[in-house]
């Protein structure tokens, strides 16, 4: 390699390790969510997800501890075959097993004193034994968590296993699709979230540009104060309409409707739809509106057939926009539509507040949560950005 | 787009506003209206039931009808003495936003502003940049749960979190980093800038790919060297863009609410002034509070906005 190639290279590694470091520092943390969510629930709670793939605890133990004895697949001894699943079953609880190291089996005692394990690696060894044995088999990676989470399971085992031992939940049938319809499963959330989230994107839509097009393209007196103020109206956060509103929909019966909810959500978005939409309609060449009103054309087919086509990409900006905006809410779904139709955030909230642990739980249903805004991510990443530019930058 | 309307266009004067109507009426109702009310609302009692002095008690300090703006200006501060005002404003609502504001919009623009520069010169910077974009298309809650797994507390022997793991393996204490002051606002800060830098990162990039070549080519012809050739030429050329994405996170920064709610329900002194409102109105009910509180925040708001929109009609009139 010539010296000033090597000198390129060095002087550029900064840069790569700099960027490096970041992408990696961004990424990890979803990672270890993605993973630790495929992870069995014994296995989530006790160990980190980078351990995901790391011999499990215990095997070292059973070899310090036992295998002289016992033989490394510990079946050595055949009164005492560790690799029998109807003995390890007998040990439930690993003070049961710390019992019998003070019998006496062939006049010699089986365990003295200093040469017993931990309470932590007699535990870890019981753990590895169960395995070993098929008592409890359990692979790294596992649905279950998905399957739990979609069906609004909150046991201590998992749902396929209280189904198989008839032990489920009161409020579940055991019956997969009946159970996707759990007002706790994740399923159900989805399903209202798609409910909410398509009318609340797709009028925003319809009313902007109509509006948009007005402003553009008709004249009418107060024209530019207007959509001064309209588009000034931007500035009012969302707390500030909450409670006006949440108390007219308790007089109007609109409380914890889906209707309610696609209002507040236009009337919301609409000041930035507006803006985004007349930037657009407005920079259509003004040469081809004449030659349509030369040719007689009305102003609803003008808009219709002309305008609107064009706007395609604006149109898909905003609505990538709005979609991923109430999909990903919380606040408006837990002030208008509660518990009685939760969404996705509502119930991944809920189990935040409720669970104290439960990671396996926590991390498939916030997973769950986010595959659809990461597939219209990555789908449409063009028209995000442009609609992000569209409000920041001119030009 | 001109600003005359050919004559052509002009057609039946109702017809503009047969436009308009659904947006109008819309924004009227969900907008317009609420905006007073809320303004009136905050000058009540906890139950609308009667103006906020009636509220008084006798004996304490009271504002008459801004009874509900004492409250929320002072409630979480102990004003015995100066030394405790300055110690509980610190760790109030109040001086958790500033915190808030001073920490993320400086970490989410620096980032950002460092990998627009630094992406721009690598061949996958496509990726790189779609990584760290990517929390913008998460929800917030998404991305406290993904936060509170790192940052997860475990026992003795057990860490599931990957920081405090991290911290045992180098030979350190673990840290409950939700609990402690006052890291746990800086916790969550972290978070906030995770999700946000891209966004900063997206709008820098496109501002710095706006600076024409050639100037810079000439400068490093004429001997300048790539840090001086930042700081005195591309910078200054989007300082403008550079004003509209700080103001816009200052926005943002202020309307915090899901991130505080999901990882610490605005315990442990982590409060802001956006999940303050809704613990006033949806779980003490108190709605005079409450509005308030809604109103500090907008009043809070409507500087950066305003600067926002003074550059927005700046570059229309470029335009």
């Amino acid at each position: 390699m010539s010296y000033q190639r090597f000198k390129n290279f060095v002087g550029s590694l900064p840069t790569h390790i700099l960027v490096i470091a970041l992408v990696l520092f961004w990424v990890t943390p979803s990672m270890g969510l993605l993973v630790a969510s495929f992870r069995p629930v014994q296995d989530s709670n006790t160990t980190g997800w980078w351990q995901v793939l790391s011999a499990r605890p215990g095997a070292s133990e059973y070899r310090q501890y036992c295998a002289e004895c016992h033989g490394d697949d510990g079946e050595a001894i055949a009164t005492a075959n560790l690799r029998d699943p109807d003995l390890i079953s007998s040990f439930r609880r690993s003070i049961q097993l710390a019992a019998t190291f003070s019998n006496e089996y062939d006049g010699t005692i089986h365990l003295p004193e200093e040469q017993r394990p931990e309470s932590q690696e007699l535990a870890d060894i019981l753990a590895y034994l169960r395995r070993q044995s098929g008592v409890e088999s359990r692979p790294r990676v596992t649905i279950n968590n998905y399957v739990d989470a979609l069906v609004g399971y909150r046991g201590t085992t998992s749902y396929t296993a209280d189904c198989e031992a008839e032990t489920q939940p009161a409020d579940l049938s055991c019956e997969f699709v009946d159970d996707l319809g759990n007002p706790r499963g994740m399923a159900r959330a989805f399903l209202n979230t798609v409910i909410v989230t398509l009318p609340a994107t797709l009028l925003p839509l319809f009313f902007a540009a109509f509006a948009a097009y007005a402003f553009s393209w008709l004249h009418f007196p107060g024209r530019m104060w207007l959509f001064a103020i309209m588009v000034g109206l931007q500035i009012v956060p969302l707390q500030m309409t909450l409670v006006p509103i949440s108390r007219l929909y308790l007089q109007l019966g609109l409380s914890g409707s889906f209707l309610g909810v696609w209002l507040f959500h236009t009337g919301f978005g609409l000041p930035y739809a507006i803006f985004l939409m007349r930037n657009f309609i407005g920079s259509l060449p003004r040469e081809l509106f004449e030659s349509v009103y030369l040719d007689g054309a009305s102003h609803w087919t003008a808009f219709y057939r002309l305008a609107l086509p064009l706007s395609a990409p604006a149109l898909a900006s905003l609505a990538i926009f709005q979609f991923l905006w109430v999909w990903n809410d919380l606040l408006v779904a837990l002030v208008f539509l509660t518990g009685r139709r939760p969404v996705l955030t509502y119930q991944i909230n809920n189990l935040v507040q409720s669970l104290g642990g439960g990671w396996h739980l926590l991390t498939a249903s916030a997973f769950l949560s986010m595959i659809v805004p990461l597939i219209v991510f990555f789908a449409f990443q063009r028209y995000f950005v442009r609609g992000l530019l569209a409000g920041a930058v001119k030009g | 787009m001109s600003a005359r309307v050919p004559n052509i266009m002009r057609q039946g004067r109702v017809v503009p506003w047969l436009y308009l109507a659904p947006s109008l009426i819309i924004i009227l109702i969900f907008i317009v209206y609420p905006m007073f009310n809320t303004g009136y609302l905050s000058l009540r009692n906890g139950d609308s039931t009667n103006w906020a002095n009636t509220a008084c008690v006798e004996g304490q300090s009271c504002w008459g009808t801004l009874e509900n703006y004492r409250y929320a200006l002072t409630s979480e501060l102990d004003t015995t003495s100066f030394a405790s005002t300055w110690r509980t404003f610190w760790i109030s609502s109040f001086g958790n936003n500033i915190k808030w504001i001073l920490l993320m919009v400086s970490g989410s623009v620096g980032i950002g502003l460092t990998m627009a520069v630094l992406s721009d010169r690598v061949s996958y910077e496509s990726l790189a940049k779609s990584v760290v974009f990517l929390p913008m298309a998460i929800s917030f809650v998404g991305a406290g749960i993904i936060w509170k797994f790192v940052y997860n507390f475990g026992t003795e022997t057990t860490q599931i979190g990957l920081l405090n793991a991290i911290i045992r393996s180098l030979g350190g204490q673990p840290v409950s980093f939700l609990t402690r002051l006052p890291l746990n606002t800086f916790m969550l800060v972290i978070v906030g800038i995770w999700i946000w830098a891209g966004f900063c990162m997206v709008i820098l990039s496109a501002g710095i790919k706006g600076v024409s070549t050639e100037l810079l080519e000439a400068a490093r012809i004429d001997g300048a060297s790539e840090w001086t050739v930042f700081w005195r030429i591309t910078i200054p050329i989007i300082l403008p863009t550079i004003a509209v994405v700080v103001t816009t996170m200052v926005i943002n920064t202020l309307k915090i609410f899901d991130i505080v709610f999901v990882m610490t329900g605005g315990n442990f002194s982590t409060n802001v002034i956006a999940n303050r409102m809704y613990t006033e109105m949806y779980v003490n009910h108190q709605t005079g509070r409450g509005t308030a509180v809604a109103v500090i925040l907008v009043l809070a708001i409507i500087p950066f906005m305003y600067m926002n929109i003074k550059r927005f009609r700046e570059q229309e009139a470029i335009r």
